[in-house]
């Protein structure tokens, strides 16, 4: 085994530590009786779903789905199967017509047929990717819009930059009506919120500024991902949603996280992210997991530049000193 | 300094920096090291280019070799003028 697959590796203990983490925060630093969770049918919301269950009692935590007309037919019965598998009691509100009524899918639309002027709602499927794997290529991250449509070749052009921010700002929408109905549950119990992000979403910006990213307490930040998996296993998650590909499940053609966001496979993001914290040097981590310099510089002068230019998705409102 | 690379400063100027920053912008300073472009400034960028010089650009072609400074950038724009 290589230094980083062997330093990538979490202790079991790690589950006694989050449970009892979640456990003091939500009761006693917050004073709040109970938990709701945003479940997906994928792995971030299932782990943060059993820790929580094992933390607050089964029947102190509520998991919360809420699909909309985009999201993957899968998802309501991998969601229905951890909820059972953690005796929590599962709520289904289905978010669509509150998105409709906003507008949320005639502004993608309107923002859509910028790209491809023959666009139809109801028989296309699009989605936003990145160029391929950063490992091979040493590509900027353009954005490109692809378009799928039965019995014609899958079209993919790059967006305009009016264009692109119509779609973000209209699909983030679906982030932010999840987070207003997360936190009308809580309210409503007595609950917190407590969020899903992991370090790879967190600290690279792949989240909604007060949507996903709008939370009381997030258990699972300081995770990569690869070692969210391992808490998966120490858990007992469904092996469906363990061997399920991550997605956004936020655009009509499913694009998976690796082709929306991350670019590389995240076995070797984390262990290159992990060598790159821990001070190694490029040659020494290229060595570690047999990779060329060139494609560990790469990796990191993307992690880089994703650290750099979401800044302002963490940072609190700015206020003034009196 | 030739016209393409006083379009691109005024690009600059107009849509990233403070117009007095740009005099400081050095021709071969990264414009990612230095935190100025996002995945919208590259996008920008992109239809900047494609806009004001008729060039047609593919994703292969967004690299950091041709649109990562002010020189870089140029370049580029003259060899994709030179082949059309």
């Amino acid at each position: 085994m290589s230094i980083l697959s062997d330093a990538m590796q979490i202790a079991v203990e790690e589950v006694s530590r989050i449970s009892e983490w979640i456990k003091n925060n939500v009761f006693q630093e917050f004073k709040r009786r109970g938990g709701v969770i945003g479940v997906s049918g994928g792995i971030d919301s299932a782990v943060v779903l059993a820790l929580s269950a094992r933390a607050l009692e089964n029947n102190k935590v509520i998991a919360l789905f809420m699909p909309e007309k985009d999201s993957s037919p899968d998802s309501q019965a991998l969601a229905a199967e951890v909820a059972a598998q953690f005796g929590v009691e599962l709520v289904i509100n289905e978010i669509s017509p509150t998105l409709t009524a906003l507008g949320c899918y005639d502004y993608m639309a309107e923002a859509i047929k910028q790209i491809y002027p023959d666009y139809e709602s109801n028989q296309d499927k699009v989605k936003l990717v990145l160029p391929d794997n950063l490992l091979e290529k040493p590509s900027l991250n353009v954005f490109s819009l692809v378009l799928m449509r039965n019995g014609r070749p899958e079209l993919r052009k790059i967006l305009s930059p009016h264009a692109y921010l119509g779609i973000v700002a209209a699909s983030n929408m679906k982030q932010r009506v999840r987070m207003l109905s997360l936190y009308y549950h809580a309210e409503k119990h007595n609950y917190a919120v407590i969020g899903t992000a992991n370090k790879n979403e967190h600290d690279q910006g792949f989240f909604v500024k007060y949507g996903d990213g709008g939370a009381d307490l997030q258990p699972i930040r300081h995770l990569y991902k690869s070692q969210v998996y391992q808490l998966a296993r120490y858990l007992g998650v469904p092996q469906g949603i363990i061997q399920r590909t991550p997605t956004t499940d936020t655009y009509s053609a499913g694009s998976t996280q690796e082709e929306f966001y991350f670019r590389v496979p995240f076995d070797l993001l984390d262990k290159i992210w992990l060598g790159m914290n821990r001070g190694m040097s490029a040659d020494t981590i290229a060595k570690d997991l047999d990779l060329t310099v060139e494609q560990v510089r790469r990796v990191i002068a993307d992690l880089m530049q994703k650290k750099r230019t979401t800044e302002y998705l963490r940072t609190i409102p700015l206020s003034l000193s009196s | 300094m030739s016209e393409i690379e006083n379009r691109i400063l005024q690009f600059l100027a107009e849509n990233f920096v403070l117009s007095e920053q740009v005099e400081q912008l050095g021709f071969d300073e990264s414009f990612l090291e230095n935190g100025m472009i996002d995945s919208t400034g590259i996008l920008e960028l992109v239809f900047f280019v494609e806009d004001q010089f008729g060039i047609q650009i593919d994703t292969s072609e967004v690299l950091p070799e041709n649109f990562d400074s002010i020189n870089c950038l140029a370049a580029y724009i003259r060899r994709k003028q030179d082949l059309q």
